[in-house]
């Protein structure tokens, strides 16, 4: 899958530089070309507004639809007739909805703090050293990407039954502190990268392996690890799977755990309050709305660096 | 020669020092769990009583039980939707972006956007949009002309709907396949259309070619990943309050799973659940890689 594995430069160029490069061959004869361009242009350009609004109207709408009263939520205006801010007021009171804001925030930082730091040290000892097993353990690394999460699932919840952490929240994040197979090949491809030289100068400095890893490694692929933790933060704030099978007390919840449980009491029984599910809806989502306009950069940059590497 | 020797001895252990964490979280969390999961899908463990061992039972249960082969058939659909569905749109996409020059940022952003929800938000939003009376998908298709179907509560709408929350989130191939469009080689193009090769002649010659890694790779990965879909469907037809009226339609086979595991407490059966899933994901994999190989083009591959 990964034949042609081309380094990533550390230095990191802006990514609407390359990504925007127009490469579309220009028309061979200029006024022949012209008019068909310009339809083709309107249709292009209808073609994406329609994709616009189908990607972000529902988010929209979602806002709009948080605020509605209950007789209204199913009217499909953008603007509510009614705006009605009690809704809030009764997520607020549907469940410890600020526990679970925190507990996902916990969680989801821990998840991403301890998978960058454990996978860039794991990717730099196969980035840098040359051993007997690296070929082989390498191999294994990457051939665990294949290994669907069903197949451990069962054994690595009687661990943490085992060690008495059932309901709480360190199954959430603790098995990233070993790295992960993705995260440690896509950070091997920046650290490869790194010209040889640089670390070769510094051992004659005296530098430890460990400095290499820390004063040179590290800095010069920061926004590796940006792309990383920024990954993660959002994967594991988005996952419902594991908080279904390890939680069970609702003060213990992430902000997905709790979401389900207000969407299944609320919308999907009882009196169907579906505008009480939508305002919990936009809490769940909003916080991953924030890190995406700030993080929005490494986002773009992680993918882009995916695509190299197919 | 000694001291050679000695440094490279000093620098294999530096590296296993370095890689200690992965060795052990293999071990631990990947290798050790791989055997102890094999070994429970012989027993009939239930998390309150020890294991027995009952022979092949539960790999003969797989057999019998209809709503495993109605679960991997639902999750079959899903993926045979989304998978090429997704595929398309995105590099349909990707290639308008490229066309749009510095406009393109502002797209990018937009198609990602929607990645940025979380699953259950996602689900829990699409229940309202695709409401078979008043949402707002059939609202917008009956302005087409077009009568929009129970989505949500037609049994046979159940896995479509599923895809098309899928089909929301799928910016993150269409940023993929740009990044690869934009890694062609300009004069590529340019030498196609002096050899007079038209719009479609240069896509499927000069494009596809080129992506094609880039291609290979998420459908490789979004298979795998439908193969295993959870979080929407659980939220949008499982739960607590609906034990009774969930139409197994909607039943893919990580729901099944995860309710033999740890709703039944089956956990042998859901162990042997787990390795079919397993050998399932090997085999179309296999198959993907095969069927790949022969279509792939990797830059340099001429030069090795």
């Amino acid at each position: 899958m990964t034949t042609e594995v081309r380094p990533v430069p550390p230095a990191v160029e802006p990514p609407s530089a390359p990504l925007t490069e127009p490469v579309a061959p220009q028309g061979l004869s200029p006024a022949g070309r012209r008019r068909s361009l310009g339809v083709g242009k309107v249709i292009r350009w209808l073609l994406l507004l329609a994709f616009t609004v189908a990607f972000v109207y529902p988010l929209v709408w979602l806002v709009g639809a948080s605020l509605k009263p209950k007789s209204q939520v199913f009217d499909n205006r953008l603007v509510p007739e009614t705006i009605q801010w009690s809704n809030f007021q009764e997520v607020w009171n549907a469940g410890p909805v600020l526990r679970w804001l925190v507990n996902s925030v916990t969680v989801s930082v821990m998840a991403a703090v301890a998978v960058t730091l454990s996978s860039a040290l794991v990717a730099f000892g196969f980035a840098y050293f040359r051993f007997r097993l690296r070929g082989p353990l390498f191999g294994l690394v990457l051939a665990t990407m294949m290994l669907p999460g069903a197949v451990t699932m069962i054994p690595v919840y009687l661990i943490w039954h085992q060690v008495g952490l059932i309901d709480t929240q360190v199954p959430l994040w603790a098995n990233n502190l070993f790295g992960s197979a993705f995260y440690i090949f896509l950070m091997r491809q920046f650290f490869l990268g790194i010209p040889r030289e640089l670390f070769e100068a510094a051992r004659i400095d005296g530098c430890s392996y460990l400095g290499l890893f820390r004063r040179i490694a590290l800095p010069l692929c920061r926004p590796a690890l940006i792309i990383v933790f920024i990954f993660e933060l959002q994967a594991s704030w988005s996952d419902l799977l594991k908080p279904l099978i390890y939680l069970q007390t609702e003060e213990y919840f992430t902000m997905p755990r709790g979401l389900k449980q207000i969407v299944d009491g609320f919308a999907l029984s009882g009196e169907y309050h579906w505008e009480i599910a939508m305002a919990a809806t936009l809490v769940a989502t909003l916080p991953m709305i924030v890190v995406f306009a700030f993080g929005q950069r490494y986002f773009m940059e992680g993918l882009a660096t995916t695509a190299k590497q197919g | 020669m000694g001291s050679r020797s000695l440094l490279q001895r000093r620098e294999g252990r530096a590296a296993y020092l370095f890689i200690a964490p992965w060795i052990i979280g293999f071990l631990v969390f990947t290798a050790g769990p791989m055997v102890a999961s094999l070994w429970l899908s012989f027993t009939d463990y239930s998390l309150v009583d020890p294991a027995r061992s009952v022979g092949a039972a539960n790999y003969q249960q797989l057999l019998e039980d209809p709503r495993v082969a109605k679960s991997l058939a639902n999750t079959f659909v899903y993926a045979a939707l989304f998978v090429p569905l997704g595929t398309v749109v995105a590099l349909a996409l990707a290639m308008l972006l490229q066309k749009v020059g510095r406009a393109s940022g502002f797209f990018r952003t937009v198609f990602y956007l929607p990645v940025m929800t979380p699953a259950v938000a996602a689900g829990a939003m699409f229940l309202l949009l695709l409401n078979g009376q008043r949402g707002l998908v059939n609202q917008v298709l009956a302005w087409f002309g077009v009568t929009g179907p129970n989505w949500t509560s037609d049994p046979a709408w159940l896995k479509p709907s599923l895809a098309v929350v899928s089909l929301w989130t799928v910016g993150g191939s269409i940023i993929i396949y740009l990044a690869a469009l934009n890694n062609v080689p300009r004069q590529l193009h340019e030498a196609a259309l002096l050899d007079g090769a038209g719009p479609v002649r240069r896509f499927v010659s000069v494009t596809l070619p080129m992506i094609s890694g880039a291609l290979f790779f998420t459908i490789i990965t979004h298979t795998i990943a439908a193969m295993q879909m959870f979080d929407q469907a659980y939220t949008m037809f499982y739960g607590p309050q609906q034990k009774s009226t969930a139409s197994d339609e909607s039943l893919v086979y990580m729901v099944y799973l995860f309710q033999n595991a740890f709703e039944f407490f089956k956990m042998g059966f859901a162990s042997a659940m787990a390795w079919l899933l397993f050998v399932i994901i090997l085999v179309i994999t296999v198959i993907q890689v095969r069927v790949g190989n022969r279509f792939v083009y990797y830059e340099g591959e001429s030069t090795r």
